[in-house]
C-alpha cells in the first residue's frame, strides 16, 4: 500500500492525540440562525459515539464541519489529529463518511461503485481490484457484482455503502442515520459490523433515530437547538434521570412543546 | 359490517421477482392496520395495489366492495395515499401545497376553509402556513404530506413508512394524529419498520418474502410466543455473543439495547441454562426471565420461521 493518501494517515510524526474528535466552542451560523451553538466535547479513539438529537437540532451541520465540508463561524475542532479550519483536506482523506441517502450510485453496478470510490480515495488499480474481490466476498455479493445497485435490498445497500466508506482504511468513520428505514434484523446485523469496526481500533461516530441503537453506543450526546444538552454513557444517563430507556430520556429532554420547530 | 378491505389470495410478480405471494387479509372499517416486515417483504406492492396503482396477477383485492382492477376511479376518490417519497413542492408554502392538492382532488372552493381549519387543528401547522415546505423539519414535512393526503376527506388512508427518518418525539406526535383520525372513523393502513409503532396498531400482518407469516393484534401475537426467554444484562457481551450461541440448550441469542435476549429449547431448566452459559463464559451470570416483545416475535418468525404463532 503506497497510495498517495497514506502519507497523511499512518505517519507517526503527525500530531498525535488521544481523541478522535475534540470540539471547542464550535459554532455555525447561517445569517441570524445559529445551527450549532458553541458545542464542546471529545470522542476517544476506538469509541462508538452516538450523536443524537431531534430533526433540525444541528447534527448534520456539526458533522459537515467535522468532515471538513463546512467551515465553522467560530470555535474549532480537531478530527483525527487535524484542525478542521486549517487542515480540512487532510481530514477528508483520513475519515470515512456514510449517510443513508447519498452514498451509492444506484445506476452503477455493485463492482463499479467499489471501483469508483476506490478511485476517488486515490487507491491504486491493483489495490482497488484486490479490495473489490475482498468486499464482494465479505458481503457475499459475488453473484450480484454486475447487478445495478438499485436492485439490491435496502439492508444490503447499506452494508455495501458502509464497506465503500471504509475502502481507504480511515481511522474514524461518520455514519449519518445509517440504518434509517431498515428492519430490526438488518439493523442488528449492521451493528455487529459496527462493533467489529470499533474492535479493530477505528472510531465510530454515529447518528440515529432508533433509541435501541443508542443503547449500543459506548457514549452519546443529545443535541437540542444547536447545543449539546447531555452527554454520557447510556447507563449513567439512565441513572441520572431515573429512567429505564434512552427513548424515555430522549423524550424527557427533547419532547414537549418547547421544540424549536413548534415556535414559528 | 363487511370489511373495508378484502385481500384474497393476492399475488404479484415483477419479471422474475415474486413480490407478493398468496396474501390474504382483511381490514375492518375504522381499524388502524399495520403491514410489518423487512425491506422487500412486499409491503409497498400491497399498498400500491390497494390504491389501484398496480393490478393483482392473481387473487382479488377489493376496497369497500369495489375491485381494484375495474373501479380505479371510485377507489381513488375515497382513498388517500402517502407514498414513501411524497412529493411536496419545496418552493411553495405550507398553505399553497395544501391548496394545490385540494385543486388536484377537485375539492369545492367553498368547502376548503373548513377543511383546512380541521387539518391545521390536528397538524398544528397553522402558525407555519406561510413557511416554504422546503424549510420545514422532517417531522413537519410528514405532517404536511399527511394533510395533503387528507384534503379530499378519504375514508381510507394508506401510509407507506410515514415516519422513517423522523425523530422519536415527532414520531410520537405523528401517531397521536393517526389515533385522532381513527377516532373520527378513518380506516388506516400503515407500514413501518418500527416495532414500537406496530404495537400501536389494532391489528397487524407480519410479512416476509411476499407472504404473511402471522396476523392478529400485536398483543395476541406477543402472547402466542411461548418459548421461554431470558435477559442477560451485560454490555460487554451485547455484540460479542458467539460463545453463548453454541451453548447446548440455547436456541437463539439477540442483542436488545444493552442486554441480550436468549431463548432456550424449552426443556432445559433455567438454572441449568444459567450455569451452562456461565461455564462457557468462565464466570457467573444471572439470567432474568422476561416476557417477549413484538420485536422478539418478529425476529423469531423471520429468522427461525418456527415460532408457534396461531
Amino acid at each position: 500500500m503506497s497510495s498517495e493518501h497514506l502519507r497523511f494517515t499512518g505517519d507517526p510524526a503527525l500530531p498525535a492525540s488521544e481523541f478522535a474528535v475534540s470540539a471547542t466552542d464550535l459554532t455555525k451560523r447561517f445569517g441570524t440562525f445559529t445551527a450549532v451553538d458553541a458545542i464542546s466535547f471529545t470522542v476517544r479513539k476506538g469509541e462508538i459515539f452516538g450523536f443524537l438529537g431531534a430533526n433540525g437540532a444541528g447534527k448534520t451541520t456539526a458533522i459537515r464541519m467535522f468532515c471538513g465540508l463546512l467551515p465553522p463561524t467560530s470555535g474549532t475542532a480537531n478530527v483525527a489529529g487535524y484542525n478542521i479550519r486549517t487542515q480540512s483536506r487532510y481530514i477528508k482523506q483520513t475519515i470515512g463518511y456514510m449517510s443513508q441517502k447519498f452514498s451509492l450510485y444506484e445506476d452503477l453496478t455493485v463492482a463499479q461503485n467499489i471501483e469508483f470510490y476506490g478511485g476517488i480515495y486515490g487507491l491504486t488499480r491493483e489495490h482497488i481490484a484486490r479490495k473489490t474481490e475482498q468486499l464482494l466476498e465479505e458481503l457475499q455479493l459475488q453473484d450480484r457484482r454486475n447487478k445495478l445497485t438499485a436492485s439490491l435490498p435496502l439492508g444490503w445497500k447499506q452494508r455495501l455503502a458502509l464497506s465503500v466508506s471504509l475502502l481507504h482504511d480511515p481511522s474514524i468513520i461518520f455514519l449519518d442515520e445509517p440504518t434509517g428505514g431498515v428492519d430490526p434484523i438488518s439493523r442488528r446485523n449492521f451493528w455487529r459490523i459496527i462493533y467489529e469496526i470499533a474492535g479493530s481500533g477505528k472510531t465510530v461516530f454515529v447518528t440515529t433515530h432508533y433509541m435501541d441503537e443508542a443503547e449500543y453506543c459506548n457514549r452519546l450526546s443529545i443535541m437540542y437547538r444547536g447545543r449539546i444538552i447531555e452527554i454520557g454513557h447510556p447507563g449513567e444517563l439512565k441513572e441520572r434521570y431515573g429512567l429505564d430507556s434512552m427513548q424515555d430520556i430522549f423524550i424527557h429532554l427533547v419532547g414537549g412543546d418547547i421544540r424549536p420547530e413548534n415556535t414559528p | 359490517m363487511t370489511p373495508l378491505i378484502s385481500v384474497d389470495h393476492f399475488s404479484k410478480s415483477y419479471e422474475e421477482v415474486r413480490a407478493v405471494r398468496d396474501l390474504t387479509f382483511e381490514v375492518n372499517r375504522g381499524e388502524l392496520f399495520g403491514l410489518i416486515g423487512p425491506d422487500g417483504a412486499g409491503k409497498t406492492t400491497t399498498m400500491r395495489t390497494l390504491v389501484t396503482l398496480l393490478r393483482p396477477d392473481t387473487g382479488s383485492v377489493t376496497v369497500d366492495g369495489m375491485d381494484v382492477r375495474t373501479r380505479m376511479k371510485d377507489i381513488r376518490a375515497i382513498t388517500g395515499y402517502m407514498p414513501q417519497r411524497f412529493s411536496l413542492y419545496p418552493d411553495l408554502s405550507v398553505e399553497q401545497n395544501i391548496r394545490f392538492f385540494a385543486d388536484l382532488f377537485a375539492v369545492p372552493r367553498e368547502e376548503l376553509p373548513a377543511r383546512m381549519d380541521r387539518l391545521y387543528r390536528f397538524s398544528r401547522l397553522e402558525a407555519f402556513s406561510r413557511r416554504l415546505a422546503g424549510r420545514l423539519s422532517g417531522g413537519m414535512k410528514q405532517k404536511l404530506a399527511l394533510s395533503c393526503t387528507l384534503i379530499h376527506d378519504p375514508v381510507l388512508l394508506v401510509l407507506d413508512e410515514p415516519t422513517t427518518g423522523v425523530d422519536p418525539v415527532s414520531r410520537n406526535e405523528f401517531w397521536e394524529i393517526l389515533h385522532e383520525l381513527r377516532a373520527q372513523g378513518v380506516t388506516i393502513v400503515v407500514s413501518t419498520p418500527y416495532m414500537d409503532e406496530a404495537m400501536k396498531c389494532d391489528r397487524i400482518v407480519i410479512m416476509h418474502d411476499g407472504a404473511s407469516l402471522a396476523q392478529g393484534s400485536p398483543r395476541d401475537l406477543v402472547a402466542s410466543m411461548t418459548v421461554p426467554m431470558y435477559a442477560l444484562d451485560d454490555r460487554d457481551l451485547v455484540m460479542n455473543f458467539s460463545r453463548i450461541e453454541t451453548v447446548p440448550g440455547v436456541r437463539s441469542v439477540q442483542s436488545f439495547g444493552d442486554s441480550l435476549h436468549i431463548t432456550s429449547d424449552g426443556d432445559i431448566l433455567p438454572e441449568r441454562l444459567q450455569s451452562a452459559i456461565g461455564g462457557a463464559l468462565g464466570r457467573d451470570v444471572h439470567l432474568r426471565p422476561i416476557s417477549p416483545s413484538l420485536e422478539d416475535v418478529f425476529i423469531a418468525l423471520i429468522e427461525e420461521g418456527g415460532v408457534h404463532v396461531l
